[in-house]
């Protein structure tokens, strides 16, 4: 467990993460897809934290901040998927055309 | 910092545990069992923050992602058509396209990690991690914490905004038919006359 494995995982995790965002049709699997992201950037920041920023206490508050990010991610999407839903009955990428209403 | 093999081990079965599961997200017929492969994932990555001495973003990253994933299982059974995987699904689109970006982003990041000097900075043997976070979170870094708290407020508020049955225009669906049963078959019914709709809230 070196820091250079570290960042190779955190990188598979943003790499498979970024497919997914870009290929899934549906919302909700495009969602996991930036969550995945997220939890390499997390990995990233806890790495560095420990292996190469001699325990420095800000290191800890972005991981705080980036699952923030996560929590808030989720909500406001789920709150977007239901009004997506609710207006156009679409519940893929390819239902939402054009931003008119 | 040299960790002791058994650590090394550990990293390694979590690092393939997450990666695998990760990348069967994708791939799994069920669009719940994927919500707990990316739960799985999330738990190994939590697992390897132990392993590095983050306790509290350890345990933390558990029991958020528990609560989340079983969230987003509720909604995929909302949302979802299929989401038992009883019939084969793969839902993409620009397909090569992804698989190409996803690989040039791992082998990008993978050059920086291996090719790149990083300073050689490892925890001083004295630090309390959790101690050290804590003292952060209410000291000087308290501003931009308290701030977190406040777009998570934010985020609350707007997610009502957004969800509410009945919006500032009128009702949030108007003029809208429900889906077939079928591709093209008739409105599976149309919503009641005074149904509030507060079940969709998902806080």
């Amino acid at each position: 467990m070196t820091l250079a494995t570290l960042l190779l995982l955190a990188a598979a995790l943003i790499g498979i993460g970024f497919y997914g965002a870009l290929s899934q049709q549906s919302f909700v699997m495009l969602m996991m897809g930036l969550e995945l992201i997220l939890n390499g950037v997390m990995l990233a920041a806890v790495a560095f934290w420990a292996l190469s920023g001699a325990g420095a206490p800000e290191g800890q508050l972005l991981t705080i901040v980036v699952m923030a990010v996560m929590a808030i991610e989720m909500a406001m999407g789920f709150a977007l998927v239901v009004a997506v839903f609710r207006t156009k009955q679409a519940d893929v990428t390819e239902g939402i055309t054009g931003l008119k209403h | 910092m040299d960790y002791p093999l058994i650590v090394d081990i550990f990293f390694l079965l979590l690092a393939t545990l997450a990666v695998v599961s990760g990348w069967r997200v994708f791939c799994t017929d069920s669009m719940v069992r994927a919500s707990f492969f990316l739960l799985v994932s999330f738990i190994a990555v939590g697992v390897i923050m132990i392993l590095l001495t983050a306790e509290y973003l350890g345990v933390a990253m558990f029991f958020m992602m528990a609560v989340e994933m079983m969230v987003m299982a509720i909604f995929m059974v909302m949302f979802m058509m299929n989401p038992a995987g009883l019939n084969p699904m793969m839902m993409v689109h620009q397909h090569k396209f992804s698989i190409a970006a996803g690989v040039a982003i791992f082998v990008v990041l993978g050059g920086v990690a291996l090719l790149s000097e990083f300073p050689d900075n490892p925890l001083p043997a004295d630090l309390d991690p959790v101690a050290s976070l804590g003292n952060e979170l209410l000291g000087d870094s308290m501003l931009i914490f308290e701030s977190a708290g406040i777009v998570l407020l934010t985020t609350m508020i707007g997610v009502v905004v957004l969800s509410s049955h009945r919006g500032r225009y009128g009702a949030a669906e108007e003029g809208s038919m429900p889906p077939g049963l079928e591709p093209g078959g008739d409105p599976a019914g149309m919503p009641e006359e005074g149904d509030e709709g507060g079940h969709h809230h998902c806080h």
